[in-house]
């Protein structure tokens, strides 16, 4: 259908990001094909090893689904999204189809093993995470095509993540994000993976950050150096929300605070995180 | 506005107004209308039911927040058509029998308003946080309403209103 109307259909997910941005004029299709009376595109299963969420499943379900708090980082990415009545309405396909470079999902999502399943006119694809997202709104999407599900690998038993975005208020893009995925033993850090959004034109995977951690003991000196690699890695634009060094800064502190809290689950505590707001 | 003026030849035909079908405070409205009606202006313009308000009108302060199938949405995001077939509640529907809902009574016991313009949006929230947790706590409730913008109050009465219900609705 999308392909008979043109170039100028869009899409219609939870509409969340796409409404305000026809209103701001953002934004101007011809024709807007709305997903939300399509059944069975609304789901959240477990499935060899992986977690599976229809594309049209809402932050709200996610947020309340036992199945995704067994891995934490989509717990704090799904429960502090906008507020209660974005989280009832958007949806995880479309935050990453819409590729808004503050979105919270594909920074959280990068972090882990996750494929976007992806069907159009000439059939079904799976594309990873890493090359879905090509730039600033931009995926790899073809314009007839669309997500159907995403998928995330469940990480190991003693690997812990987590989620932090710091936001002026709830309803607002954060001015700057971190996720952390950890896999320890004992002290020593295995395996790190760590990534940052609102600070480019796509969430960024901080390689020298995670370097800094890989096969070291977790102190504040490794965590530290880390952080320091984190804001070197940080590429933000100056905006209402800060200047560039406030927001590097930001950068630091919420790589910091994601580190500590991934490390204490991936020893297998409980710890309760989310966005932060002012 | 040329990009509204070049409307394209396409092999799918558009309908100029389309029919909505939406149980408003358990009353059937069945309306024609434009598919990008918002469900505000549905509310508002179609039905005459003015109580949902719009503030910013950009998916930020909440003023506009109604019940759709028991979950708050802002009905400045969603156009009317989307909710066809669903129930809706706004602010008109809290009040049963010319007596005022429990949360509606609080808000007015704790002094939970100034010039009234968010209110409506605020109990729809705090219905929808009741509903789903009875008792809750002082952080979840401002979880909860952190959708809602207020410019008068400064919370702190809204908070107590909300506790206020939450004690009030207690078994009813």
């Amino acid at each position: 259908m999308l392909g008979q109307l043109g170039e100028g259909a869009k899409f219609l997910a939870g509409g969340q990001s796409l409404i305000p941005l026809l209103k701001l004029r953002f934004a101007n299709p011809g024709h807007l094909v709305d997903l939300n009376f399509i059944p069975g595109f609304s789901f959240i299963k477990e499935d060899s090893g992986a977690l599976r969420f229809g594309a049209m499943t809402r932050h709200a379900e996610i947020e309340r689904s036992a199945l995704a708090r067994e891995i934490p980082v989509l717990h704090d990415c799904a429960a502090g999204i906008a507020d209660m009545q974005v989280r009832n309405r958007g949806t995880i396909g479309g935050s990453l189809a819409e590729a808004d470079p503050s979105g919270d999902w594909a920074n959280a999502l990068i972090t882990l093993h996750t494929v976007v399943h992806c069907l159009g006119p000439s059939g079904a694809r799976t594309i990873q995470l890493k090359d879905f997202i090509k730039d600033a709104y931009t995926t790899a999407l073809a314009h007839d095509e669309l997500v159907t599900e995403v998928e995330v690998k469940i990480p190991p038993k003693d690997s812990g993540g987590a989620y932090l975005a710091f936001k002026r208020s709830a309803p607002v893009y954060p001015s700057a994000s971190a996720a952390v995925q950890l896999t320890v033993a004992g002290d020593v850090c295995r395996n790190a993976s760590i990534a940052l959004g609102c600070v480019g034109l796509t969430a960024i995977r901080a390689t020298d950050a995670e370097g800094e951690l890989c096969g070291k003991i977790l102190n504040d000196k490794t965590i530290a150096t880390a952080a320091e690699a984190a804001r070197a890695a940080a590429d933000p634009q100056p905006d209402m929300s800060g200047s560039i060094e406030y927001k590097r800064q930001l950068v630091v502190a919420l790589v910091k605070r994601a580190i500590r809290i991934a490390a204490r689950r991936a020893r297998g505590e409980k710890v309760e995180g989310a966005h932060l707001y002012a | 506005m040329p990009e509204a003026a070049a409307v394209e030849k396409t092999a799918v035909s558009i309908p100029v107004k389309v029919n909505v079908n939406i149980s408003v405070n358990g009353k059937p409205f069945s309306r024609q209308v434009e598919p990008r009606m918002l469900l505000v202006e549905f509310l508002r313009e179609a039905c005459d039911l003015t109580g949902t308000h719009v503030g910013c009108d950009t998916t930020y302060c909440g003023a506009c927040t109604v019940l759709m199938n028991g979950l708050a949405v802002k009905s400045c995001t969603m156009f009317a058509v989307q909710a066809d077939g669903s129930e809706i509640t706004t602010v008109e529907g809290l009040e049963q029998d010319g007596k005022l809902h429990p949360i509606q009574q609080a808000f007015g016991d704790s002094y939970g308003l100034q010039c009234g313009y968010c209110t409506p949006g605020l109990m729809l929230s705090t219905h929808q946080l009741l509903s789903e947790n009875p008792k809750p706590s002082e952080k979840e409730i401002r979880k909860a309403i952190a959708g809602n913008t207020c410019r008068c109050t400064g919370y702190m009465n809204i908070f107590k209103a909300i506790e206020l219900a939450a004690r009030n609705m207690k078994g009813a």
